[in-house]
This record gives structure tokens, C-alpha cells and sequence, in this order.
């Protein structure tokens, strides 16, 4: 699925990296407001779905090799977070449906979630 | 190609909007000097956890990236609290966390056993009251 798909499965809207939406593409996704985990268990070229919108997702997104990122449940982003994600060349979605609808929205259209458990399965 | 570097990269405890700077960096000249894949994205996080955990715990403290043609090695040494209980801290889900750490979205006990499972070599120690030292070494060979 392209990351212009995505947008129109989530009804959003493209606040950095515009000019690649049909470029990337995603399989997978992880969804969390916790850094931590995603730092465990997120894989690289994912899509990262969240509601934490300060400077560290970003960092974390860049670390991972995360393809990009959807804040959800409406959350607009400080500036310095948008001004650190084009910097670092991380494309964001912003969508007002809540991480459940978000979910279930991109997982009936074939995105699969990065592990299925924990624990190696 | 021969890889050779040292570096050291500085971390001042308690600084949340600079954390991850310094991990940032070291992704960057790594993946600069042809590390890439899994082998990068090892070594990445293994510094950001640590460097988290500098910024989270300790008053300040140095991540030092040694490369060799087989292995990187990230020396981290911290001035701080120290960790009271090794055994609790390498197990997942055991935190220590404030809650200025659990509003930045991290502090859910998942960082040392996450740097743990990236090395190939792993070693933790410390003393309370003076400071953590934390070795982790990541092969690069097949990358």
C-alpha cells in the first residue's frame, strides 16, 4: 500500500514529505504510545501509527528506519516535531480517527502488524 | 574496506529535548562509513537506549563507538544513582521511571533487555551512588 493510499484509508492529512506519497510503500505497521515498545518490537519500513507527538518519536522513527508515521486521534504536532521530521526525512500523517479505528482501517486493507505476539511467534 | 573509528559522544542527564542527538549521529557516520541493514539498526538502538537511559537516570555520562573491521563496540559510562539491582533492571518490564521519563513515552522497563537482545556481547555493571558502565559489542562481520 502506498502512502498515499494510506491517506485516503485514514481520511488524512500529509504535514511532512508530500512529495513522496506515491512513492513509499508499507506492509506493516506498529501501533503504541509507548516509545519503549515500539523500540522492541517495531520493524524497519514500517508504518509507526501514534498519539505521542513530541521530538523523541521522531528520533525514534529515524533510529528504527521507520517509513513513516500517522499521529491519530487528531494531535496536531509542535512545530519543532514537524521541523525535526523534515529534517530528518521522515514523512507524517495526521488523522482524526482514534489508534483502534486506525488500526482496523489500514489492517482490512492487507497491512499486517510488525510481530503477531511477543515472544518470537 | 577497513573500518577504523573512534568517537565519543557526550550526554547530559536530565535533557529530554536533546535526547537521541547523539544516536542520531552515530547512525549517520556508521551507515556513512557502509554499515547498514540489521547490523545498523542493531547498533542504533542499542545507543539510543543508552543514551535514554543517561538522559532518564544519570546526572551525565559519555556513549564512546569504537569500529573495527568485526565489531562495534559501545562503551557507555555514566556519573549517577548506579543501578541497585542488575538482576531487576535486565529483566523486561521492571522500571525505576519518573514520570516526566513515562511522558516522554519511555519508562516501561523495556530498555536494557531491548539493548541486551541487539549485542552479540553484553556486559553491565555498577556501583550505586557513583555510576553505571555498560559495554556492548555488535559483530559486523556479513553485513
Amino acid at each position: 500500500m502506498t502512502l498515499s493510499e494510506v491517506m485516503n484509508t485514514l481520511d488524512a492529512k500529509a504535514l511532512v514529505g508530500n512529495d513522496r506519497l506515491n512513492t513509499i510503500e508499507i506492509k506493516t505497521a506498529f501501533a503504541a504510545d509507548l516509545l519503549s515498545d515500539v523500540l522492541a518490537f517495531a520493524k524497519a519500513g514500517s508504518l509507526l501509527l501514534t498519539g505521542l507527538t513530541n521530538s523523541q518519536v521522531i528520533r525514534t522513527a529515524s533510529i528504527l528506519d521507520i517509513a513513516a508515521i500517522v499521529f491519530v486521534r487528531g494531535k496536531s504536532p509542535p512545530n519543532e516535531t514537524l521541523k525535526l521530521a523534515e529534517e530528518l526525512d521522515i514523512p507524517i500523517l495526521s488523522t482524526k480517527y482514534i489508534l483502534f479505528e486506525t488500526s482496523g482501517r489500514l489492517y482490512s486493507q492487507g497491512i499486517t502488524g510488525c510481530i503477531k505476539k511477543v515472544g518470537g511467534e | 574496506m577497513s573500518l577504523k573509528y573512534t568517537n565519543s559522544f557526550t550526554v547530559e542527564g536530565g535533557n529530554f529535548e536533546k535526547a537521541g542527538i547523539a544516536s542520531v549521529e552515530i547512525k549517520k557516520i556508521l551507515k556513512n562509513m557502509g554499515i547498514n541493514g540489521d547490523t545498523l539498526r542493531k547498533i542504533a538502538i542499542a545507543a539510543y537506549e543508552s543514551e535514554i537511559n543517561i538522559i532518564s537516570y544519570a546526572k551525565r555520562g559519555v556513549i564512546n563507538v569504537r569500529v573495527t573491521p568485526d565489531f562495534v563496540l559501545l562503551d557507555v559510562e555514566d556519573e549517577g544513582p548506579g543501578i541497585e539491582n542488575i538482576g531487576m533492571a535486565i529483566r523486561e518490564g521492571f522500571s525505576t521511571a519518573s514520570d516526566t521519563i513515562r511522558e516522554m513515552g519511555f519508562g516501561a522497563g523495556m530498555g536494557i533487555p531491548n539493548i541486551k537482545n541487539c549485542s552479540d556481547a553484553f556486559e553491565l555493571t555498577s556501583e550505586v551512588n557513583k555510576g553505571t558502565h555498560l559495554r556492548v559489542l555488535i559483530n559486523i562481520s556479513g553485513s
